[in-house]
């Protein structure tokens, strides 16, 4: 359940949905929590506490029961740069492409990469594309990508190699909103074609 | 009080102790690359350890303090001022910083801190999100802190300034995919490629057979890891909080401040420690810091 990362960390290897991060980041002498797709990296002072004494009490925080998910609602112009390309590599219609794609039901499964970068799971099989051969050195705040089995929106301007298919104008990420991120771990998401 | 940028030197940014405990909205912690100069700064200057000062790279700025200012210069050396003590800025005077002598940054820090905006609890530049604002450029004016706190009289002790190209490490968690005996045996360089997202080392490339195969996980502070060419990258200070390249090794705590001075072209080693030696270490240097 618990892997060696470094002298300020250990991994708690349960994914995110089934775990109770708030209690887990009030855990004494813990300072941030990393989470990923099926485990949790913990950050903590080495000089308040131990991976021993983290552990035990990283057991007892991570079988709270987690907070319920809240479902999201997310406007899509599907309109993406990469629309055409995406539809031509699945031998598809644009319109196809973008019907398969609003009619999947997604998760949240962690925030990384960027501020607010959620990796959503649940793309349908049909739609997983590989990434673009070259970065693009800028993406726009807002855009709707997929890459390999993933998809998501990338919520601040920034370079990006994900196929880009669409693009919502809700604002995922704001430093001075409670919580900085619309999107958490565990969050179902749907995406309405507009 | 305030500080006019005349010159920003190469890369300067505003940077405190960073905004741990964001990580789940997938927020880099940033903050001083050598926390460690950052607070001997600031304590030097009777400050909070946590009071926001400009962090130079390699080339000083230039500035000038209208009201004159007490600051003091920690981390690497510029070449015409004194290190680790409180400096007497006269009304008016600019202080050029030029070029650093030992090591890759030098904490400016001033008595009283900079007052910029906190960003989710901190004034840490983070550049590729924009949290706390970009690099500094000329013009630029920031305002400092007024403070009643005393000045520290004690010396620094050599241990706390002193830096090494040896980086103790602890075994990453994917090490056992790797052949270990090539990295610790070799040599690498610092490529000018490196920044405070990650240094990327040259040097003999040290083979995974098991690349691609791993699920995207966090990244600790100092991971090291292996990409398909086989050439390390150590993550640092604003790194990505997650990642999926496998991670032979982890510079340990107390190695940060050494690895924030390395310079591009600078050669270093890595020696395997036990996580109760990076233990130790870690509060050993912290007893001495706080006897400052």
């Amino acid at each position: 359940m618990f892997r060696y990362a470094s002298d300020q960390s250990l991994f708690l290897d349960v994914a995110p949905a089934h775990a109770n991060l708030d209690a887990l980041a009030q855990i004494p002498g813990v300072v941030n929590l990393h989470p990923a797709y099926q485990s949790i990296l913990i950050v903590f002072n080495p000089l308040i506490t131990t991976h021993e004494v983290l552990q035990q009490s990283a057991a007892a925080a991570s079988s709270v029961t987690p907070k319920n998910p809240k479902h999201h609602e997310i406007p899509i112009t599907y309109n993406g740069p990469d629309l055409a390309a995406v539809a031509r590599f699945h031998s598809l219609s644009q319109e196809r492409v973008i019907e398969l794609h609003a009619a999947g039901a997604y998760t949240v499964a962690f925030l990384g990469f960027v501020p607010g970068f959620a990796y959503l799971t649940g793309l349908p099989a049909a739609l997983h594309t590989p990434r673009l051969p070259t970065p693009r050195k800028e993406v726009l705040a807002g855009s709707l990508g997929i890459a390999g089995d993933q998809t998501g929106i990338y919520p601040l301007a920034t370079p990006g190699g994900w196929q880009l298919i669409g693009h919502t104008p809700l604002e995922l990420f704001n430093a001075a909103n409670t919580p900085m991120s619309l999107l958490q771990p565990g969050d179902h998401i749907k995406f309405i074609a507009v | 009080m305030t500080i006019v940028v005349q010159s920003p030197g190469m890369f300067t940014t505003v940077q405190d102790l960073g905004r741990p405990g964001h990580g789940i909205h997938g927020v880099s912690r940033a903050g001083a690359a050598d926390p460690l100069a950052l607070r001997i700064g600031n304590r030097i200057l009777g400050n909070d350890d946590s009071a926001a000062a400009l962090e130079m790279t390699l080339l000083g700025g230039a500035f000038t303090f209208p009201e004159g200012a007490q600051i003091a210069l920690t981390g690497a050396r510029p070449a015409s001022l004194p290190g680790y003590e409180c400096i007497e800025v006269q009304r008016g005077q600019t202080l050029r910083i030029g070029p650093l002598e030992s090591g890759a940054r030098c904490y400016l820090c001033v008595r009283g801190g900079i007052d910029a905006p906190l960003v989710a609890g901190s004034a840490s530049t983070h550049v590729l999100s924009g949290l706390g604002g970009q690099a500094l450029r000329k013009g630029d004016i920031l305002a400092v802190k007024n403070s009643a706190n005393q000045l520290a009289s004690k010396a620094i002790p050599s241990e706390l300034k002193t830096y090494s190209r040896l980086l103790r490490v602890t075994r990453g968690p994917q090490a056992s995919e790797f052949d270990e005996a090539v990295f610790y045996d070799n040599e690498y360089t610092i490529s000018p490629d490196s920044n405070r997202m990650g240094l990327r080392l040259e040097g003999p490339p040290v083979p995974c057979p098991q690349q691609g195969r791993m699920i995207t996980e966090g990244v600790p502070l100092g991971a090291i890891q292996i990409p398909a060419n086989g050439q390390a990258i150590i993550l640092f200070v604003d790194q990505q909080t997650t990642g999926g390249y496998p991670k032979i090794a982890n510079v340990i705590t107390a190695d940060i401040p050494s690895t924030a001075q390395l310079r591009p072209r600078d050669h270093v080693r890595f020696r395997l420690v036990t996580n109760e030696e990076a233990q130790t270490v870690l509060r050993r240097q912290e007893q001495l810091l706080n006897q400052l």
